[in-house]
């Protein structure tokens, strides 16, 4: 079992316990940019590499103290041998501490980030999750798929991603997640510039309880209103969409969705008891 | 013929008898009175100085699952013989201690057996806190019992057969265990008995840093460096030069690292990165001292010095040397120096070159940051490598580790690296 993903190890998607509706996505190609333009900037940037490589003198800051996390993380988020470490920068400081705090204490499964945060503080945690909040990082655009998603699968996930389904009563992502879906402060990430196979580990992982939030936990709620193929749906859609110019987290407080009054969201104190 | 097999049968029997009742003694016979009287002494300082002990011995970082109610019980503990479940220390009167006594707590702590009269897992280091005095077991029970009751029963615990049965833990007992009490030694100062006292009782130091045989016993005082064999990690020699050897830092420089998991020239990681976060930080410069005093006066060991190799790198070395530029140079610099606070330097330093390469390999796989601490509020991280580098590649980078800038450890081989992520990787999911 991959713990950070919540899945197996072999695949990211086929071997979830629930099956979800082909035509699956967990390859997202990397088209060989064949144009002499880029083979040139990158054999620069490889002659280039061990220069660069020597130069970053040592500064006491925080982006010095957490490269343990860039290393991973990169800038804008990067895929493993593993699974797919998701971009830090511009999430909202306290999904970023939250996130922290449930490595720390075993609500979400990924051996080395436990062991990454395990002997540090809230106060840390804090810190390292609004240093991250505040990075300016440019979005790359959506990936080109393999195969294109078919137009009913994208349309079934729009529909749903923006207005819901009543009859399930699952709210809209765009209810709790901002309008842009970049986001809604101070907790609530944003949904769009992550891989399809990043969001269907997460509701996967929601489905299974590998991925916990804190109590009460109304993503959980959410993803048990969400059947395997509509969760496809909505992660196609959502895979697909670019990120807008302004990606910033909107402000606002949705503890709860207007027409799922029942789905409440748990936060962590601050350090120092402050709500987020 | 008949006669002579009665005889024999008999004096078997008998044997078995002597045997049966020197197990009895040896186990049982602790005299204990379990009557219901409560500690006496001013209750809330009982309460404080228990929390204090409770928290120098590291008590609730095993006494807390992750995540779960802080003394509620229920991590498990892996060691070589299954897994072991911590107890519910709480005062809930089903799950926890709420229908326990100060005297049937003192026995726990002194001679290793519950309140029901059973024969405790050692894994409980009652081999230490059978050193305490009543008075400071009294503590304990006085602060435990002021926690929030919480109902939590513990899983059974997961030991292969026979090493979970009374008769297998009394027979390890008979060999390893005997109830005891600090006996200060008159020719040390005040200061040091009391540094050996939480040495060797309260914060059992000895639990993981004595060598351990096959059966899991020990010279419960002796410092020599001891495997975690179900932990993946080394915890290194308190007496050796080669290792964690005290006898020529300062006295302020083992409280510092003590206290702030920092010291010149050193850091904790792993096993002691807990230990300092939960526990040895928390305690007061006095007592620290004194722990500083009574280690710097262990005996040093002659241990044979670390393996030299006088043969010139090797391609595997050579090719740790790229290794370690493209990967490692940025932060701990070009000939190992490090950056003082910051960056632990390589060269020369006991924990790169010293015999056990567990806690190497570990780091180096895993990364990680030193603990958080009131002195070293914001520690640097260290990437992990486990995903980025092959078994080969870190068999390499160690090897130019141990071998560089004066350093004179041994290689490591591919196998080496590939045990340790073999056995963690199986525990990290």
């Amino acid at each position: 079992m991959n713990p950070k993903t919540g899945v197996p190890k072999s695949s990211c998607v086929d071997a979830l316990p629930v099956r979800l509706a082909p035509p699956l996505f967990t390859t997202r190609p990397r088209h060989p940019r064949g144009s002499l333009w880029v083979r040139v900037a990158a054999l620069l940037l490889v002659l280039a590499a061990p220069a660069a490589q020597a130069a970053p003198a040592f500064e006491d800051s925080i982006a010095q103290r957490t490269q343990a996390c860039t290393a991973c993380h990169g800038e804008q988020g990067r895929a493993g041998p593993d699974g797919y470490y998701p971009r830090l920068a511009g999430k909202p400081a306290a999904y970023l501490y939250h996130q922290l705090l449930n490595f720390r204490e075993g609500r979400r499964h990924y051996g080395l980030m436990t062991r990454m945060v395990d002997m540090l503080s809230d106060a840390y945690l804090w810190e390292i999750a609004q240093h991250f909040a505040a990075l300016q990082v440019p979005y790359a655009p959506p990936a080109p798929w393999a195969r294109p998603p078919e137009a009913a699968v994208l349309a079934r996930g729009r529909e749903l991603a923006l207005h819901g389904n009543p009859t399930t009563r699952l709210p809209a992502c765009v209810q709790c997640h901002g309008q842009k879906l970049t986001g809604v402060l101070p907790a609530v990430p944003g949904l769009l510039g992550l891989p399809a196979d990043y969001l269907t580990a997460q509701l996967g992982g929601w489905r299974t309880g590998e991925r916990r939030a804190h109590a009460p936990d109304c993503m959980a709620s959410v993803v048990r209103r969400l059947s395997d193929r509509d969760a496809h749906a909505v992660v196609v859609w959502l895979a697909s969409q670019p990120v807008p110019t302004d990606a910033h987290p909107a402000p606002g407080r949705p503890d709860t969705a207007p027409n799922a009054p029942d789905l409440r969201c748990g936060v962590a104190a601050l350090p120092g008891g402050a709500r987020p | 013929m008949r006669q002579r097999l009665i005889r024999l049968g008999a004096a078997l029997l008998g044997l078995l008898l002597l045997a049966a009742g020197w197990l009895w003694h040896v186990n049982y016979n602790d005299g204990v009175v379990l009557d219901a009287a409560a500690p006496t002494g001013d209750g809330e300082q009982l309460r404080l100085r228990g929390a204090y002990l409770a928290r120098v011995g590291n008590c609730l970082g095993c006494h807390t699952a992750r995540g779960g109610i802080p003394g509620a019980g229920g991590q498990p503990i892996a060691t070589p013989f299954g897994t072991v479940y911590t107890s519910n220390l709480t005062p809930d009167a089903d799950t926890g201690i709420g229908r326990w006594h100060a005297a049937s707590f003192w026995r726990a702590l002194h001679h290793g057996r519950s309140a029901d009269g059973r024969l405790l897992v050692p894994v409980f280091p009652y081999t230490h806190t059978t050193l305490l005095t009543r008075q400071d077991a009294d503590a304990l029970y006085t602060y435990f019992s002021s926690l929030p009751p919480t109902r939590a029963s513990t899983p059974r615990h997961e030991l292969r057969w026979p090493y979970g049965s009374q008769l297998a833990l009394a027979v390890w007992r008979a060999l390893y265990f005997r109830p005891g009490s600090y006996q200060p030694n008159p020719d040390q100062s005040a200061d040091w008995n009391r540094g050996a006292y939480l040495v060797r009782g309260v914060a059992h130091c000895s639990a993981c840093h004595a060598p351990r045989d096959r059966l899991g016993g020990a010279n419960w005082q002796n410092l020599d460096g001891g495997v975690m064999t179900a932990q993946g990690w080394y915890a290194p020699s308190l007496t050796s030069p080669h290792e964690a050897g005290l006898h020529d830092w300062s006295r302020q420089d083992i409280a510092a690292l003590l206290k702030t998991g920092v010291a010149p020239g050193a850091s904790v990681s792993g096993p002691m990165a807990e230990v300092v976060l939960q526990g040895t930080q928390h305690l007061r410069t006095d007592d620290v001292l004194a722990m500083a005093s009574y280690l710097k006066t262990q005996p040093l060991t002659e241990a044979a010095p670390p393996p030299t190799s006088p043969a010139p790198p090797s391609a595997r070395s050579a090719n740790g040397e790229k290794l370690y530029e493209r990967h490692c140079a940025a932060c701990h610099g070009e000939r190992g120096q490090g950056v003082p606070g910051a960056y632990p330097a390589l060269a020369g330093n006991r924990a790169v070159t010293q015999p056990h390469t567990e806690n190497l390999v570990q780091i180096v796989l895993h990364g990680g940051f030193a603990p958080a601490t009131a002195g070293n509020p914001r520690p640097y991280g260290m990437p992990p490598f486990t995903l980025s580098l092959n078994d080969g590649e870190l068999a390499a980078v160690l090897s130019h580790l141990r071998r560089s800038w004066g350093n004179q450890a041994s290689e490591l081989s591919a196998l080496d690296v590939y045990r340790a992520r073999a056995d963690t990787d199986a525990r990290l999911r």
